[in-house]
């Protein structure tokens, strides 16, 4: 009894993360593996093992071209965040002497998430709108005379407000690893006469990548997995995954959604293996 | 040999906001020698070191290499490399380009620095490691590397921040000759920063031993050993017992003087003002069990601790109002009169192994 009882232990151990990760992750993704499959019409779906979700999204055109529309939200907001990013993490890291006003900072850096996401994203409108904040500034300084449209509902304005939302997930994993630099590391490149650019590029940024890794997982996923942003920053003129799943939902086709986001899970866990393939970020978790 | 130069430092002080790390020191290191700033933690070896280096810069005072004034020079400029106590090897290059990076860093083509990294390390004798990176090495290689590393740039000298203190005792002795070597064969001069005693006797031409930002005495080895200058360099060698006392009187080169509450004893020294305050050493190998025939040149107390050491046993007494003596004496003198802890003891020296300490406040 006692044996059972011993050996049972690490199982018994394992259970509640076990049980949770069950319910709310495997069985999810389960189901909508299994849902992909189904038929449907306007007004229920009829359990099957039917393909045709699968190749009417692949085979239209319309899918292809939110991919990629998707997929240059996702490197144009990488970019923008990566270099902000880095630089935030490096002034916070390696300029600001002391330890107090280094955290006073960086929780400056996290207190605009004590809002929620939407009133953050809304509140641009009235900066970048028609008769905003900016045009409202730049047609009285007289710089132009009519109203810029592209400030918003432009793919300018998904790239700002995604910038703008998730900029900090590159922070904070870069500012985490740069601060687990060694600074005699710094002191011994400047002692081999290396200038300040130099250093940031033989040593920081090398030594930084696991941070800049971790930091492009989450705003890949995070982008990759919008369409709040996408829909109201855009005034509904861009689409995006996401956002084509969620008119297939309102249209009530579960299944072409669930195909779609079947398709885009293996798309994110490809871009992920292939980060992790590059950079080996292990020695940070 | 011509390399090497001279390091001057001229009243150089350090300041932190108020605190003061290094107050005015003066100091010459001779061309060629092998210097180590000795002291407690806290005392400002570090910081002298590092404003050597140039990683630190001069509240006060200037520095000169040579005859060049290095005070406002970057660290590259200065013609110094310095090794770091950790040794701060770049944990993502291999060898070669851990070695090769100053090269790099003046833009020398990647053929011929990489050739230059390999005769170094082939020098320190890590050549066969060349394509690692510094986490697969034990710490005598990564200290190798490192040395590899500053010696790199020709430097005309190399300022090492406790380079030993990382290592394990048995390696730490092995090191420290491999370091005694290298600096005779390249001949240039060696700043060495340290708070091993031990490490500084085996090792330095030059010993500088510091307190609080001070120097207390800066002389060869032996004569940090054989004459403390100041109390705090006899008790921080520990290889004399420090006895203060009130001045009774002087005649002959030798002054007497009291214990308070205690004993009266003598000292050879200079004669001093009746009455003032005073600190004897006493070389604690010389203390011999037995009684004195001279007054003034011993005591009996009760042994407090005992120590067998194999070849000497080393005694702790207290008595005559003086606590914690320490005396080695050899196992043959101690197993043919032996004594035990409590027991009353007699020990005595003689007078030239009993000097008068400058005070190291006045």
């Amino acid at each position: 009894m006692n044996t059972l009882l011993n050996r049972a232990t690490p199982y018994l151990q394992a259970t509640p993360l076990a049980v949770i990760l069950g319910f709310f992750l495997a069985v999810p993704i389960l189901l909508l593996l299994i849902v992909s499959f189904w038929d449907y019409d306007f007004a229920g779906m009829y359990p099957g093992w039917e393909t045709f979700n699968y190749t009417d999204t692949l085979g239209s055109w319309v899918t292809w071209k939110t991919y990629l529309n998707t997929l240059k939200y996702a490197a144009m907001v990488w970019a923008l965040t990566a270099f902000i990013g880095f630089w935030v993490a490096y002034f916070l890291a390696f300029h600001v002497r002391s330890a107090t006003t280094q955290i006073v900072l960086f929780l400056i850096c996290t207190v605009p998430f004590l809002t929620s996401n939407i009133i953050r994203m809304i509140s641009w409108i009235p900066v970048l709108g028609r008769n905003g904040l900016v045009n409202s500034g730049l047609v009285n300084a007289g710089i132009v005379e009519q109203p810029i449209e592209w400030l918003l509902y432009s793919d300018f304005a998904v790239v700002l407000a995604m910038v703008h939302l998730y900029t900090l997930f590159m922070v904070t994993p870069i500012f985490n690893t740069m601060m687990r630099i060694d600074r005699s590391l710094v002191e011994a490149a400047r002692d081999a006469g290396a200038a300040d650019w130099q250093i940031v590029w033989n040593v920081i940024l090398p030594l930084a990548k696991p941070g800049i890794a971790i930091g492009t997982i989450f705003v890949v996923t995070l982008v990759m997995a919008d369409f709040s942003t996408v829909q109201v920053m855009s005034g509904g003129q861009s689409a995006s995954v996401a956002l084509m799943m969620r008119n297939q939902m309102s249209l009530l086709q579960y299944p072409a959604a669930a195909a779609n986001a079947i398709v885009l899970l293996v798309l994110v866990l490809v871009m992920v293996a292939g980060i992790l393939r590059i950079v080996d970020i292990r020695k940070e978790l | 040999m011509s390399k090497a130069v001279e390091i001057d430092i001229a009243s150089v002080s350090k300041i932190y906001g108020k605190f003061t790390a290094v107050d005015a020191i003066s100091l010459k290191i001779p061309a060629g020698s092998y210097c180590c700033l000795l002291g407690p933690s806290g005392c400002g070896k570090t910081s002298t070191l590092r404003m050597i280096a140039g990683h630190e810069t001069v509240s006060r005072g200037d520095i000169a290499l040579g005859q060049t004034v290095v005070t406002d020079l970057p660290p590259a400029k200065r013609g110094t490399a310095m090794m770091f106590q950790s040794y701060a090897l770049f944990p993502h290059l291999d060898l070669v380009d851990n070695v090769a990076f100053s090269l790099k860093m003046q833009g020398v083509p990647k053929e011929q620095r990489r050739a230059k990294a390999i005769d170094m390390l082939r020098l320190m004798q890590m050549d066969a490691y060349a394509g690692r990176h510094p986490a697969q090495l034990s710490g005598g290689q990564q200290q190798r590397v490192a040395l590899a590393r500053a010696l790199i740039t020709d430097p005309e000298a190399l300022l090492l921040d406790e380079p030993l203190s990382a290592l394990d005792p048995f390696l730490k002795v092995r090191m420290r000759a491999e370091l005694k070597k290298l600096q005779k064969s390249l001949g240039i001069t060696f700043v060495h920063v340290t708070h091993s005693q031990e490490e500084a006797m085996a090792l330095a031409d030059l010993i500088v031993v510091m307190d609080n930002g001070r120097i207390e005495q800066a002389a060869t080895p032996r004569e940090v050993f054989e004459r403390p200058s100041t109390s705090f360099v006899a008790r921080f060698m520990g290889d004399h017992n420090v006895i203060p006392g009130k001045v009774a009187g002087a005649e002959d080169g030798r002054v007497s003087f009291d214990v308070i509450g205690g004993g009266s004893f003598q000292a050879s020294g200079a004669p001093l003002e009746a009455g003032s305050d005073i600190d004897v050493a006493v070389r604690i190998d010389r203390v011999r069990i037995g009684e004195s025939p001279i007054n003034g040149l011993g005591f009996s107390g009760i042994v407090s601790n005992l120590e067998y050491r194999g070849p000497s046993v080393k005694l702790t007494i207290d008595g005559a109002g003086i606590s914690d003596f320490t005396a080695i004496v050899s196992d043959t003198a101690f197993f043919s009169t032996p004594v035990d802890v409590g027991d009353a003891v007699p020990v005595h020296w003689d007078a030239e192994d009993a000097i008068v300490l400058a005070r190291a406040n006045s």
